[in-house]
């Protein structure tokens, strides 16, 4: 292990996290905030600025409120920090950490932007390029739910242990709708490496939007000829990304499924005893699982760092096939410009859809989503062994098992489900 | 790196012995992660990525919250004011510990002492070279070996079902079918715990007793 290696890691990790994810933490709650607003039609928060008053000038410079962020940062540091008599100490104390920490540590196998090229260093713009890298984010992510968990019963009181225990169940039942819902993806990609997912599809086309391919041609011929059938892919990818994304609001306990901090039944949920820098942090890691789960949506579906439409090859690559040497800003560019639009999508549902019931909740993940998910891989599989068994094959055994393996699916959840009406009238 | 060997077995161990030495359940469960999350980076320091992770994916994130879940619902004033435990049990839980520290201390003087040698990855890629294929239309396998990399994620498909194909050098039998057994046989444990769970409902109804 060399040292430009280590320092320049240090120099990636220090970047990534702090002069990109936490502005865009903070930022996120300024956009909530103003993005409500103007769904409900008020103002927002659109005062604080700089205090040019106190230099002697005429109006305080307000920025749209721009410096809220900031505000509310050292507004939750200097608050008084109030540890109740009644909660076990350590655990309450370890929880906010257990919290935010998952979400950041992910941050570091998602690709950020192709690769920069600085005296003679080529630098790819990814912390960890690990070859599994869907399933570490998985695996890490999967950790955030004792932060919850254990700040519920830390707190030794019965509104937060509710709330602790509700998302710990949540939590589990739609990480299995996630994982089955990216194995059709992982099926077509036949690797776990993000960074090679995302190379991959800006040479391709973005997985749901194909419309060029290798030659930079909008609806390229041979993609709807061709033997792959890779056309009939958008069908299953597309299944795949409503389950994944629907899944990935359940994971982080956004608003259609935020039952572990409902107001209306539990008070405040989880981190109904803490105040001060311990709710922030809270509130930082929920926004950074957001982005993170946001960045893992743009990697998979939305071809990540890539520029699309043939764009990338035309403008940003030499003759040699390789990056010019700024091509890694321009494509963290547009990979920030595509999370942001995907942020601002979270936050829009968020004041949109009216939050489920916990019932409902959990029979969307267990009953819905598992089942599709599951329907979906066979479909995948299906589509992808084509070409291989032939047509004729597909078509006379292929299609009627899956027919049959999904009506199966389908009573048996019916036979279920009255089993239960007559149960509870 | 043996400085992030040595860190990562010391979480592993100590993780362990806190994992039996405290009193309260919900320590001992997180000292039990702790533990787990050791294990999975020396997975990783011996480049097998795929195992520590499922490592952290299947038992520190799925196994050990379903422990905590059911800990956190018990009573835990009842269990930490147990009492002193049988003598048998102090006395069986020195001697079967011993006679493992005993086994360690014979084997460990015969391995040689040596730091291990880097993997010979690009060696190791012509046993997977398709003379039949172009050389950018080779198998993922070769390509990351030969770019240096070990493809685990891939190694450990190829192992479980096999290789088909008859021109590469390498061919496993693959365990395709006693996979799909194990499956099944999980399968049908699950079916058998919930048909358990479900049969002591059904004499009572609920609140008869109230």
């Amino acid at each position: 292990m060399d040292a430009v290696f280590i320092i320049v890691s240090a120099l990636k990790v220090f970047g990534f996290t702090f002069l990109v994810i936490l502005p865009l933490v903070a930022y996120s709650t300024y956009a909530e905030r103003r993005v409500c607003a103007i769904i409900q039609d008020r103002v927002g928060p659109n005062r604080v600025g700089l205090p040019a008053t106190l230099l002697g000038f005429k109006k305080d410079l307000k920025f749209f409120g721009l410096v809220q962020p900031l505000a509310d940062g050292l507004k939750g540091l200097f608050k008084e920090d109030l540890t109740p008599a009644h909660v076990r100490k350590a655990f309450y104390w370890m929880a906010p950490a257990f919290t935010a920490a998952p979400a950041f540590i992910t941050l570091c196998v998602i690709p950020f932007g192709s690769a920069v090229t600085l005296f003679g260093h080529e630098i790819q713009m990814v912390i960890a390029d690990i070859g599994v890298g869907p399933l570490f984010i998985f695996a890490i992510a999967s950790l955030s739910v004792y932060g919850i968990t254990l700040a519920g019963w830390a707190s030794n009181s019965k509104y937060p242990f509710l709330g602790g225990v509700r998302s710990c169940a949540q939590m589990i039942s739609y990480e299995i709708s996630l994982g089955l819902s990216l194995i059709p993806i992982l099926l077509f990609f036949g690797k776990l490496n993000l960074t090679d997912i995302v190379t991959h599809q800006a040479t391709n086309g973005w997985l749901l939007l194909p419309l060029w391919n290798e030659n930079g041609t909008v609806i390229h011929e041979g993609y709807w000829q061709s033997s792959g059938y890779q056309w009939l892919l958008l069908l299953p990818m597309g299944i795949s990304f409503f389950v994944f994304t629907t899944s990935i609001f359940a994971e982080t306990n956004r608003m259609p499924f935020d039952l572990p901090e409902c107001e209306t039944e539990l008070v405040g949920g989880y981190h109904t005893e803490y105040s001060s820098m311990k709710f922030a942090l809270f509130f930082m890691g929920e926004y950074a699982a957001m982005i993170v789960g946001s960045a893992l949506i743009v990697t998979i579906f939305f071809g990540g760092w890539s520029l699309g439409f043939g764009l990338d090859t035309a403008l940003l690559q030499t003759g040699d096939g390789d990056w010019k040497w700024y091509a890694g800003f321009i494509h963290l560019g547009a990979f920030l410009g595509k999370t942001i639009a995907f942020i601002l999508f979270f936050i829009w549902v968020r004041w949109t859809v009216p939050r489920f019931r916990y019932d409902q909740l959990m029979k969307l993940g267990w009953v819905v989503f598992f089942e599709l998910a599951l329907f979906n891989i066979f479909l995948a599989a299906l589509i992808i062994a084509a070409p291989h068994i032939g047509i004729l094959n597909t078509l006379l055994f292929g299609f009627p098992s899956l027919t049959i393996i999904a009506a199966l699916m389908f009573f048996i959840t019916k036979a279920n489900e009255e089993k239960r009406r007559i149960k509870i009238t | 790196m043996p400085f992030f060997f040595y860190s990562f077995a010391a979480i592993a161990v100590i993780g362990a012995i806190c994992l039996i030495c405290f009193r309260n359940p919900v320590n001992s469960a997180i000292s039990m992660v702790a533990s787990f999350l050791g294990l999975a980076a020396l997975f990783i320091g011996l480049n097998a990525y795929f195992v520590g992770i499922i490592q952290i994916l299947v038992y520190a994130g799925a196994i050990m919250v379903l422990f905590l879940f059911i800990i956190m619902l018990l009573d835990l004033k009842a269990v930490e004011r147990r009492q002193r435990s049988n003598p048998l049990f102090l006395i069986g839980g020195t001697v079967i510990p011993l006679i493992f520290i005993i086994q360690l201390c014979i084997i460990l003087p015969q391995v040689p002492n040596q730091a291990s040698e880097p993997l010979a990855l690009k060696e190791a890629a012509g046993d997977f070279y398709d003379k039949d294929r172009k050389p950018d239309e080779q198998s993922e396998i070769y390509q990351s070996l030969e770019n240096g990399s070990l493809p685990d994620v891939h190694l450990v498909g190829l192992t479980m079902f096999g290789h088909k194909d008859d021109n590469a050098t390498i061919k496993t039998p693959g365990y395709n079918f006693p996979l799909q057994i194990i499956g099944v046989l999980l399968l049908v444990a699950t079916v058998g715990v919930v048909a358990l769970s479900l049969k002591k409902k059904d004499p009572l109804p609920e609140n008869s007793e109230h």
